[in-house]
């Protein structure tokens, strides 16, 4: 895991999967805008790595992902008014919109909730 | 030392065609959907930042940092007074770190920074962390053995060389100026900035050479 594999321009790309980005763009512009405040952040996602570590999650770098989505998840909650099952349904109907729609299409949401 | 990863190049070719997204991409996706609607982010905003650091913000910024406190006393004296108010004058676009502070090696001491907690780090000055920064091995034993996490790295310090530690946080976040190499004598900052490499400016690589380009 130490190797220095560091050069000035990273040859890998920054983010190896698109939600990796977006997960950190969302938690930044929500510290930005000032809905949480970066210690918040911190916290939270500190704990949500925490809690991966007991569970004996791998020490990777999808591990970290997957910590940083929960963390935003407890954010959300905690610092705008969308609950926990609002965020579910709104993932199913995702899942949905995805699973109906022919691949290549442009895939849109056609449910509010 | 980049070497080719047949597993992640299968999970890329995987991703890249599987229609229905992962689950944490969903939950992004979900979320992303409902903080846009309620006008808490921008769809553009989000587009800028996912943009800015997969292709301009990188370690670039924080070795042109390092290159001018190398050929101005001046600005190196303001950087460790006040490196947040330093790093300035280089009018990064984006906004940069608002907290930061610089910390020099010397002959006699080595810095590093590591963020226990999650993974703090001076983003908009050095891009996005490397995954063992994030780790929690890294996060832990940086702290506990520092000597020897450097060694891992290949670092090899004497003992006389004091090793300090430290651990970022929200509000603040450090950067390493490692020592000048000998033979750059002359040198302007573009072709100093060249040889700084973003370890060493975490703290995880020390000497640097004059040909490591």
């Amino acid at each position: 895991m130490f190797k220095p594999d560091d050069p000035l321009k990273p040859l890998r790309p920054q983010f190896l999967e698109g939600w990796h980005a977006q997960a950190l763009a969302l938690a930044d512009t929500l510290v930005t805008n000032g809905a949480i405040t970066a210690q918040e952040w911190a916290n939270t996602l500190g704990a949500a790595l925490d809690e991966a570590e007991r569970s004996g999650a791998p020490d990777t770098e999808d591990t970290y992902y997957n910590a940083v989505v929960q963390a935003l998840e407890t954010v959300t909650v905690t610092g705008t008014d969308i609950k926990h099952a609002e965020i579910k349904n709104r993932k199913k109907a995702w899942t949905e919109a995805y699973l109906s729609t022919p691949h290549g299409q442009p895939v849109v949401l056609r449910t509010g909730g | 030392m980049t070497r080719f990863d047949g597993e992640e190049a299968a999970q890329v070719h995987r991703h890249l065609h599987a229609h229905l997204p992962s689950d944490p991409a969903l939950r992004v996706k979900a979320l992303e959907s409902l903080l846009v609607e309620r006008g808490m982010v921008a769809p553009e905003t989000l587009d800028a930042w996912v943009e800015a650091y997969s292709e301009h913000i990188g370690p670039m910024r924080g070795a042109q940092v390092v290159a001018r406190a190398w050929t101005d006393p001046a600005f190196r004296e303001r950087l460790l007074a006040n490196a947040a108010e330093a790093i300035k004058e280089f009018g990064f676009e984006g906004h940069a770190t608002g907290n930061l502070k610089a910390v020099a090696n010397t002959p006699t001491d080595h810095n590093m920074i590591v963020c226990t907690l999650c993974s703090c780090y001076p983003f908009s000055i050095l891009g996005m962390s490397p995954a063992w920064y994030k780790s929690s091995e890294y996060r832990a034993r940086a702290v506990r053995e520092p000597r020897k996490v450097l060694e891992e790295f290949g670092v090899s310090l004497d003992p006389e060389v004091a090793v300090h530690v430290w651990d970022s946080t929200a509000e603040l976040r450090y950067i390493v100026i490692p020592e000048r190499p000998a033979g750059t004598e002359g040198w302007d900052e573009a072709r100093l900035a060249a040889i700084v490499t973003r370890n060493s400016m975490i703290g995880t690589h020390r000497t640097l050479t004059a040909e490591a380009e």
